[in-house]
C-alpha cells in the first residue's frame, strides 16, 4: 500500500475538492474568488517550476502559453459549446461540464502545441538566450491577439467578454491536483533524475546518455499545456480577457512565485503560490507599491537567500531498503 | 571495420590551431590502453572527439563498426562508450545514489509514462535500477553514503563517484580522463586494482589518460604518446619506456 | 521612390538610436557575460534626466545657441546616468559575481522593474512633453524627401558616439583591458587588470551611450514616459544579438538592420496585408530567426565551452 501513495493522495485531493466545492455555496465569494486564485497561481508555479526549477531553464513566457490557452477554451465554449452540449446529453452538470472539460483540454493542448514550437528551436541554445526568445515570444502573442480584429473570435485589442463562469473550486483544485501529481512523478523517479541532470551540468548529463534536448522540450511542453490549462479556468473565472492581461508582468509574478519559493521545490513553490496571491490580494490597495516592493524583494532575495524561503523539501523521501 | 574503437588520420582546428592533427590508433575490445603525453597535447581534446563533445574537422572516428562523428554525445554514450571528466562533473544537486541513477536512465525500459502510473512494473524496475546502482556503489566503497549529496564527498571518493557514474551506463570503452589525479601512492594502488577488477568484471575496453607514470606503466598495455597534437609513439610500456622521442617529450629518464 | 528613399532614411534614424542602445548590452556581455535587462530604462532615465536638467537650467540655457545648450544638457545627462549605472552595478551585481548567471539575471529583471515602477511613482505614469532641444528646421526639403535637423544630430550624434567608442575601445589602454577582460577574466587579472575598474567603467559607458539614445529618441518623438524604455531596450537587445553579442560593431550593424526593417514593414507592411501594428513584432522575429540559423550572430565567433 505504501507504494501508492502518490496515487492515493491524487485521489483524495480530487474527493476534497470536489467536496468542497458542493459546499461552495456557503463560503464567502470574496474568499472563495482568492482561493481560486490561489488554485491557479499554483498550477502556474508548479508547471513553471517544471522548466525553470527542475531543468534549470529560464523561460520568461509563461503568460504567453497561458494566453494561448486562455483564449482557446474560451472560444471553443463561445462559439462550439453550444453545438456540443445537446450532444451530451442536453443542458445538465453532466453536458456542461464535460463541454468545459475539452475546453480546457484544448486550451491545454494549443499552448503544449505552441510550446513545442517555440521549444524545439530555442532549447538548443544557451540558458539566457531561451529567456529573451521567451520574452520575446511573450510579446508576439500579444502583438497578434492586439492586432486582431475587435469583432472577429478573438476579440482584437479589448478581448473577450461573456465567457460563461464554469470555473468552481473543483475544477482549479483537481487540476491543480493533477499538474502537482504530474510533475512530482516525472520528476521523482529514475526517468526524472534526467530533468535534474540537466540542470547541474548539461555537458555530464549528454555524456551519461541523456538527451538533453528531449528533456527540456518535455519539460516545455509539458509546463506550456498546464499554464494553457490555468489559462483556460483563468479566462472562465473572470470571464472577460484581453491581450493587456498576458503580458510580460504577468509571466514575472509567475516567476516570482518560482523563485521565493525555491527552484526545484514543489512543495515550497505550492506555499509561495498561497503566500504571494494572498499577500497580492491585501496590497490591492497599494497597487503603486506592489512592485516596487516585489521587485526590490526579488533583488534581496537574490543576493541574500537565493535557494528561496522554502528550499528543496524532498516531496517523495526514498524509502531505505534494508 | 573492426570491432572496438578506431581512428584514423582525426585533426581538429579551432580557428588557426590545429589541436589533433591527423592521429591514428585503436582500442581493441577488452584492452587497457593508455593516452599520454604533456599538458596540452591534445588528450582531453581527443576523448571530446571521441564522445561527440567536438566534431574533427577531418578524418575519421569509428567504434564497432559505426561512424562516430556527427553524433549527439548521448547517442555515442548509447553506442556504448562512457567517459569521466578532468574537472570533476558530478551533477551536484543529486545524492550519490542519485548521480549513478541519472546515468541509469539509459537502460531504462520504461519511461515516462511508467513513472506517471506509478504500478507494479513501474516499481519493480525502479527496484531493480536502484538494486544495481547499490551493488556498483558498493564495489567502489560508496554504499554507505548513498543519500549524502555528492559534493560533499572527498575528492578522491568524487573521482570514483564519477567512474561508477560511467560505468552505470553500461559501456563497452569506458574513457577515464585522469582518475588518479589528486590521490596519494595508497589510494592509486587500490585505483589500479579498481580498474583491473571492473575491466575483467563488466568485460570492458579501457582508454586511460594519466600524468601518473607509475598507475600507466603499471596496469595498460599498449600506451599512446601524443604531443602538440600528434602521436610521437606507440607500443608496450617497456618500448615507451625507451623510445628516445617520448623521453625528450615527456618522461625524462629510462626506466631500467 | 522618394517615399522608399523616406522610409529607407527613416529606418536609419531609427536605427542608429537601437545601436547606441545595443552597444551598452554588447559591451557589458562581453566584459560580464550576462544580459543587463535594466539597460533599456537607463535610455528612459537619460530622457528623463535631460528633461530635468532642461527645466532645471532652462533660464541659463535660452540665452545660449542651440547647439550649446544641446551638447551641455547630453554631456551632463551621459555623465549622471554613467555614475547610475556604476551604481547599480556596484549595488545589484556586484555580490552576485562569482553566482550562476541566473541568479545575475534575475537580479536586473528585478532592476529593471525596480526603476520604472519607482519612476512612475516619482513621475506619475502619464506622457511628459520633451523640451525642443533642437529647433524644427527643414535641412532638405525636395521631393518627398524630409530630412529635419533632429534627423541629422540623430544620425550625427550617433556616428561621434561610435567612432569615439571605437577609439576607446581600440586605442586607450582602457579599452584594451576590457578586450582582455571580455576573452579572459583570470588570465587579464594576472596582467595587472584590475577586473572591478574595468567592469565599472564598461558599465558606465554603456549607460552614457543609452542615455544619449534616450535623449535623442525623445528628441525624434517628443513625449516621455516611465516605460518608454521596455520597447526600444527589447529591440536593442535584438540587434546586439543579430549583430553578434559581445561584437560592438556587430551591435552598430544589428540596430541599422533591425531599424530599417521595422520600418520598411511600418510603410509597406499594409499594401501586403499586414497591420501597422505588427512591425512591433519585426524585432521578435528577427530574434527568433537569427537564433534558429545563425545564434552567434552576423558578426559573432560560436564560444565553445572547455570540457
Amino acid at each position: 500500500m505504501k507504494r501508492y501513495t502518490a496515487q492515493i493522495a491524487l485521489i483524495v485531493a480530487l474527493a476534497v475538492s470536489l467536496g468542497i466545492s458542493c459546499a461552495s455555496d456557503s463560503i464567502d465569494a470574496y474568499y472563495l474568488d482568492i482561493a481560486l486564485n490561489v488554485g491557479i497561481n499554483i498550477i502556474l508555479a508548479v508547471s513553471l517550476n517544471l522548466v525553470n526549477g527542475h531543468t534549470g531553464q529560464f523561460s520568461l513566457g509563461h503568460a504567453a502559453f497561458m494566453a494561448v490557452g486562455a483564449y482557446g477554451a474560451s472560444i471553443f465554449t463561445l462559439e462550439a459549446s453550444q453545438k456540443l452540449i445537446p450532444l451530451l446529453g442536453g443542458p445538465g452538470t453532466f453536458a456542461t461540464g464535460t463541454a468545459f472539460f475539452i475546453a480546457l483540454v484544448i486550451g491545454g493542448l494549443c499552448a503544449a502545441i505552441c510550446g513545442w514550437l517555440v521549444g524545439m528551436p530555442s532549447l538548443r541554445l544557451r540558458g539566457d538566450y531561451l529567456a529573451i526568445v521567451t520574452l520575446g515570444f511573450n510579446e508576439i502573442v500579444r502583438v497578434i491577439l492586439q492586432n486582431t480584429s475587435g469583432d472577429g473570435p478573438f476579440g482584437g485589442p479589448l478581448g473577450l467578454k461573456g465567457i460563461p463562469s464554469h470555473t468552481t473550486f473543483f475544477w482549479v483544485f483537481a487540476f491543480a491536483a493533477v499538474c502537482v501529481y504530474v510533475v512530482a512523478s516525472m520528476v521523482n523517479s529514475t526517468y526524472g533524475r534526467g530533468f535534474l541532470a540537466v540542470r547541474d551540468d548539461e555537458v555530464a548529463a549528454g555524456s551519461m546518455g541523456i538527451n538533453t534536448v528531449r528533456y527540456k522540450v518535455t519539460a516545455f511542453v509539458t509546463g506550456s499545456f498546464f499554464a494553457g490549462l490555468a489559462g483556460g479556468l483563468y479566462a472562465h473565472l473572470r470571464t472577460t480577457i484581453s491581450p493587456a492581461g498576458f503580458d510580460f508582468l504577468k509571466s514575472f509574478d509567475v516567476v516570482v512565485i518560482v523563485i521565493l519559493g525555491g527552484m526545484g521545490s514543489t512543495a515550497g513553490v505550492i506555499a509561495a503560490a498561497i503566500l504571494l496571491t494572498v499577500l497580492n490580494e491585501f496590497l490591492r490597495d497599494f497597487e503603486q507599491y506592489r512592485m516596487i516592493v516585489f521587485s526590490l524583494l526579488l533583488i534581496i532575495m537574490m543576493i541574500v537567500r537565493p535557494q528561496g524561503l522554502l528550499p528543496s523539501l524532498p516531496f517523495f523521501t526514498r524509502k531505505k531498503s534494508a | 571495420m573492426s570491432a572496438g574503437l578506431e581512428l584514423k588520420d582525426v585533426t581538429i582546428r579551432f580557428g588557426g590551431l590545429k589541436a589533433v592533427s591527423e592521429l591514428s590508433f585503436s582500442v581493441a575490445p577488452g584492452e587497457l590502453v593508455g593516452l599520454i603525453g604533456p599538458n596540452g597535447a591534445g588528450k582531453t581534446t581527443v576523448f571530446n572527439l571521441i564522445t561527440g563533445v567536438y566534431t574533427p574537422t577531418s578524418g575519421q572516428i569509428h567504434f564497432e563498426g559505426t561512424p562516430v562523428p556527427g553524433k549527439k554525445p548521448h547517442e555515442i554514450t548509447r553506442m556504448g562508450i562512457a567517459r569521466t571528466f578532468q574537472n570533476i562533473r558530478l551533477f551536484s544537486s543529486l545524492s550519490v545514489l542519485d548521480n549513478v541513477r541519472a546515468a541509469m536512465m539509459t537502460h531504462l525500459k520504461r519511461g515516462i509514462i511508467h513513472s506517471l502510473s506509478r504500478g507494479p512494473v513501474y516499481h519493480r524496475e525502479e527496484a531493480s535500477v536502484e538494486k544495481e546502482a547499490i551493488e556498483l556503489l558498493d564495489i567502489f566503497g560508496l554504499a554507505d553514503r548513498l543519500d549524502a549529496n555528492s559534493k560533499s564527498l572527498n575528492y578522491g571518493d568524487q573521482r570514483r563517484l564519477e567512474i561508477v557514474r560511467a560505468l552505470a551506463t553500461k559501456p563497452k570503452l569506458l574513457l577515464l580522463d585522469e582518475p588518479a589525479a589528486g590521490m596519494n601512492p595508497s589510494e592509486k594502488d587500490d585505483l589500479m586494482q579498481l580498474i583491473r577488477f571492473i575491466k575483467e568484471r563488466y568485460n570492458l575496453a579501457v582508454l586511460l589518460v594519466e600524468h601518473d607514470m607509475k598507475v600507466v606503466m603499471g596496469i595498460c598495455q599498449r600506451i599512446a604518446v601524443i604531443e602538440y597534437g600528434c602521436k610521437i609513439a606507440e607500443g608496450s610500456p617497456k618500448e615507451i619506456q625507451c623510445d628516445p622521442k617520448v623521453i625528450e617529450a615527456y618522461l625524462g629518464v629510462c626506466a631500467e | 521612390m522618394e517615399q522608399f528613399l523616406q522610409q529607407l532614411l527613416n529606418g536609419l534614424f531609427q536605427g542608429s538610436i537601437y545601436a547606441l542602445i545595443a552597444l551598452g548590452y554588447t559591451m557589458v556581455y562581453g566584459v560580464l557575460r550576462f544580459i543587463n535587462f535594466a539597460h533599456g530604462d537607463v535610455f528612459m532615465l537619460g530622457a528623463f534626466t535631460a528633461y530635468g536638467l532642461h527645466k532645471l537650467l532652462a533660464g541659463t540655457l535660452a540665452a545660449m545657441p542651440w547647439p550649446v545648450s544641446l551638447i551641455i544638457i547630453l554631456v551632463a545627462s551621459m555623465a549622471l546616468c554613467a555614475a547610475l549605472g556604476i551604481v547599480i552595478e556596484l549595488l545589484a551585481y556586484r555580490p552576485l559575481r562569482n553566482r550562476p548567471r541566473l541568479n545575475v539575471l534575475i537580479t536586473a529583471i528585478g532592476v529593471s522593474l525596480f526603476i520604472e515602477y519607482t519612476g512612475q511613482l516619482a513621475f506619475g505614469a502619464t506622457q511628459r512633453p520633451f523640451p525642443e532641444l533642437i529647433p524644427p528646421i527643414q535641412v532638405v526639403s525636395a521631393g518627398g524627401l524630409s530630412v529635419s535637423m533632429t534627423h541629422v544630430i540623430v544620425l550625427g550624434t550617433t556616428l561621434l558616439l561610435l567612432f569615439g567608442l571605437r577609439m576607446i575601445v581600440m586605442k586607450t589602454k582602457m579599452g584594451l583591458a576590457m578586450r582582455a577582460l571580455s576573452l579572459n577574466p583570470t588570465a587579464s587579472t594576472l596582467m595587472g587588470v584590475n577586473n572591478s575598474v574595468v567592469i565599472s567603467f564598461t558599465f558606465g559607458l554603456g549607460s552614457a551611450l543609452a542615455a544619449a539614445g534616450g535623449i535623442l529618441y525623445a528628441s525624434l518623438y517628443p513625449s516621455i514616459e516611465p516605460f518608454m524604455g521596455i520597447q526600444p531596450g527589447l529591440k536593442a537587445f535584438v540587434a546586439a544579438v543579430l549583430g553578434g553579442i559581445g561584437n560592438i560593431p556587430g551591435a552598430a550593424l544589428g540596430g541599422l538592420i533591425i531599424g530599417i526593417t521595422e520600418t520598411l514593414v511600418k510603410g509597406y507592411g499594409q499594401s501586403i496585408g499586414i497591420p501597422s501594428g505588427y512591425s512591433e513584432g519585426v524585432a521578435f522575429v528577427i530574434l527568433i530567426l537569427i537564433l534558429v540559423f545563425k545564434p552567434s550572430g552576423l558578426l559573432g565567433k560560436v564560444e565553445r565551452e572547455k570540457v
